[in-house]
């Protein structure tokens, strides 16, 4: 028979006890005073978050978790109540969302907008173009190289409104020159400038990222690129563990005075993100 | 690129630094594979050692099977589990869903089946060599378990190994059920995922070189301890 001589199983002990320590210390982790956002990926890469949230946290001891994903999958993951609030871009879903009953009402916070982004050398000549519509036609006529997001998030909707504008359907041209990322706003732009390709990006996240290579800003001020946010609460009738009281108090400071000036007042190199625009601020 | 030079002096900047969130990001992702790991190691060991040394109907396909689980896809794993426990899901009262309870159990899903499959090929060897001795000296089966399991300890180890650098890596499982919230749910690889899509590629670089680092020290850990036991039983 072998023996087992002490220091092993003193080793074996020490690893064991650091694992269950490890382990045990996830579980006792219980607070209770958060809220969870369901959002949007062009206000986290726009950095806005950062700069405001804390300061809710500190008057009022209510940590807001910001889930950042694409709008479409925001408003199924707040159908599945896996949220208390919504903070999304794509009105006409927003206010379908409400009359279905999942959210209770819809307010706007703020806007701003989109801009269609390309390469220094502008292969389809848009720079300085006014129409968002007439600029999309002219980079499918030259078949110029275009990044869409294609994950039913709020920008990609909105690409698609103006494809429609512009009278072309850009689907047939999927894979060649017209190319879906599949991704979130900052992973298309880098898709964007790794391909040199155009593409359609909120200004928030164009200011605040950081891979922009020779990359400018080609088309901008079309009234149809405006670019509105509104925050929902999810309705607690459906989903009866909503932090229904601390979700109210988050949008009730949000679109009040105190949320607006901070949106106002969150710039990169002196520029807004974002115009605080609700009723009430 | 130029990145690159950029990134591994703001790694080594924040590595001296200390940088709390960074410091808190490095110990959730620790945290996270580590418990999952040691989960999926009781679940895999029991599975290996059962399938290694048990022969009954249907055991070759049941290990073709866990060999294919070894390539399940993390994404898949996340939305799995992130139907299960969202409040629309069959556990949905558990509350669990964009916690590290959530993480560690899509972590948990991904690693079993590594360590069931390695471990039972361990086991599987080491017992054709040790089975007639078994035999001959009338060994119980729990201390042939025990015996089994304990000679093959460092082949083990390297096999848990393996499954703490699929779970510490991987990032389509954890983004899903964890949701990258800021201080609750980011680790080091949604961190990366996050920088990266800020279009920051030089911090994202730094804190996959960070990363790189703490596998290196896992693993540098197990050997010492491996060396050290190995010492002192020659001793």
């Amino acid at each position: 028979m072998r023996h087992y001589p002490t220091p092993r199983l003193w080793c074996v002990r020490i690893v064991l006890s650091l694992t269950l320590g490890l382990l045990l210390s996830g579980i006792s982790q219980a607070e209770e005073r958060f809220i969870i956002l369901q959002s949007t990926t062009s206000t986290q890469n726009s950095g806005l978050f950062d700069a405001i949230l804390p300061r809710f946290q500190t008057q009022t001891g209510i940590e807001v978790r910001v889930v950042a994903v694409g709008t479409g999958q925001a408003l199924k993951n707040a159908r599945n109540g896996d949220g208390d609030l919504l903070l999304v871009h794509a009105k006409p879903e927003e206010e379908a969302f409400v009359a279905e009953g999942w959210g209770v009402k819809r307010y706007d916070v703020m806007s701003n907008d989109f801009v269609i982004v390309g390469s220094a050398d502008d292969p389809a000549g848009i720079a300085g173009m006014q129409e968002a519509g007439a600029v999309l036609r002219k980079i499918a006529q030259i078949q110029g190289a275009f990044i869409s997001r294609g994950d039913e998030s709020g920008t990609h909707k909105k690409e698609r409104a103006l494809w429609k504008i512009a009278a072309v359907d850009p689907l047939k041209a999927s894979g060649t020159w017209y190319r879906e990322a599949g991704a979130g706003m900052g992973a298309t732009l880098n898709t964007a400038v790794g391909m040199r390709a155009y593409t359609l990006t909120d200004r928030g996240t164009w200011l605040s990222f950081r891979n922009k290579a020779d990359y400018t800003i080609l088309v901008e001020g079309d009234p149809k690129l405006f670019n509105q946010y509104g925050v929902i609460l999810v309705n607690p009738a459906k989903h009866p563990h909503v932090k229904a009281d601390l979700g109210q108090q988050f949008i009730d400071w949000l679109v009040g005075p105190e949320g607006q000036s901070l949106i106002a007042g969150y710039t990169i190199a002196g520029q807004p993100l974002f115009f605080p625009n609700a009723p009430g601020g | 690129m130029q990145d690159f030079g950029q990134a591994f002096t703001l790694a080594f900047q924040l590595i001296v630094s200390a940088d709390p969130t960074l410091s808190e990001i490095i110990l959730l992702s620790l945290r996270v594979s580590l418990s999952a790991v040691t989960i999926a190691s009781v679940i895999g060991l029991s599975i290996g050692a059962t399938v290694g040394i048990l022969r009954f109907p249907g055991r070759g396909a049941l290990i073709v099977f866990l060999n294919a689980l070894m390539g399940l896809p993390p994404v898949v794993v996340g939305l799995l589990v992130y139907m299960t426990l969202s409040h629309a899901g069959p556990l949905g009262w558990l509350h669990l869903l964009y916690s590290p309870t959530a993480m560690i159990v899509a972590q948990t899903i991904l690693v079993t089946p590594i360590i069931a499959s390695l471990s039972r090929q361990v086991i599987e060897d080491l017992y054709r060599e040790y089975r007639e001795q078994f035999l001959s000296l009338g060994v119980p089966p729990k201390t042939a378990v025990a015996a089994l399991l304990w000679d093959a300890r460092y082949s083990l180890l390297t096999v848990a190994l393996a499954g703490f650098g699929r779970a510490v890596a991987e990032v389509g499982a954890v983004i899903i059920v964890g949701g990258n919230i800021k201080h609750v749910t980011r680790v080091m690889t949604t961190a990366i995922a996050l920088e990266t899509s800020k279009g920051d590629l030089a911090l994202a670089l730094a804190l996959g070189l960070i990363l790189i680092l703490i596998a290196l020290s896992v693993n540098t850990t197990v050997s010492l301890l491996r060396l050290s036991a190995s010492n002192s039983a020659y001793a």
